[in-house]
């Protein structure tokens, strides 16, 4: 069965601008991170890490979230091409997610003296999220292609959805002095520039997953329909 | 390490990564040119025997 949909041709020519942008965004970030916002009063510059280390995190929740949703269309619809959508935006969600714990890592070592603390519950719980979503593979690639492990998969993907919520809470109700709270109920604690430099980062890191999303699922596709060729052929 | 070295190291990471995703990525395109060369050549030779 093939995999490529009806939108495959449009998300063909999306690929290299929304690239384009991704990279435009970045480098906008960075220059704002680095030149314009202001050092922080606190942490100075290893503040710095957290307009990078935060998106990050955020665009990893985000993919596992749509990962679960893919997931529950194709419960839902039976349609084979929403198992390829979840899995690849899984995949997604487990490197910007190893990119988070390693960031998140060098930003506490810089700022609290300490890589990792196992008494910090919001550090622990967002490692077993991510366990959670890389055993996701483990599960996956032990069953036989087909719609038993597309079904399987997609339970799976839904039952992770549940840790998010818990995660990001869990950095709100923990008081610590490790993991910074920097949204609270009165908004940002942070100046302006700080804020704006945040929103540009994290709209970078957006893109630039969605970006990256596209081209592995472009990549996957044309596999799955040169396998196909390949099988009519010989 | 200085505060600023944590800095490059943290965003490093980040440019590593990115590096090595579109170094997987160009593998793998170049492994599907060449399949489909493969494949062009094959339909290739059907056509001729035909």
């Amino acid at each position: 069965m093939s995999t490529s949909s009806p939108s495959s041709s449009t998300s063909k020519s999306a690929v290299p601008a929304l690239a384009a942008l991704a990279a435009a965004l970045v480098g906008i970030a960075i220059a704002f991170a680095f030149y314009v916002a202001p050092e922080d009063a606190d942490q100075g510059i290893s503040q710095r890490i957290f307009y990078f280390h935060v998106p990050i995190a955020l665009t990893a929740y985000a993919c596992f979230g749509w990962g679960a949703v893919k997931g529950l269309l194709l419960l839902w619809r039976k349609d084979e091409r929403y198992d390829l959508e979840s899995y690849v935006a899984i995949h997604q969600g487990t490197i910007f997610g190893s990119l988070t714990l390693l960031t998140g890592s060098i930003w506490a070592k810089a700022s609290g003296g300490h890589w990792w603390l196992w008494s910090e519950n919001q550090l622990v719980l967002f490692l077993v999220l991510f366990l959670f979503y890389s055993a996701y593979f483990m599960l996956r690639f032990s069953i036989e292609e087909g719609p038993r492990r597309a079904n399987i998969s997609a339970v799976y993907a839904l039952f992770g959805v549940v840790l998010i919520p818990v995660s990001f809470l869990a950095i709100r109700l923990a008081e610590n002095i490790i993991h910074p709270t920097v949204f609270t109920r009165d908004g940002p604690q942070m100046s302006g520039v700080m804020f704006l430099t945040f929103c540009i980062a994290w709209l970078a890191m957006s893109v630039l997953a969605y970006a990256l999303y596209r081209l592995e699922l472009l990549g996957k596709r044309l596999d799955s329909n040169l396998r196909e060729l390949r099988e009519l052929l010989t | 390490m200085s505060q600023g070295e944590y800095v490059a190291a943290a965003y490093g990471v980040v440019f590593v990564a990115l590096l090595v995703y579109v170094a997987i990525i160009a593998a793998k395109l170049a492994r599907l040119e060449r399949e489909t060369a493969e494949l062009a050549e094959l339909a290739r030779t059907r056509h001729a025997d035909v």
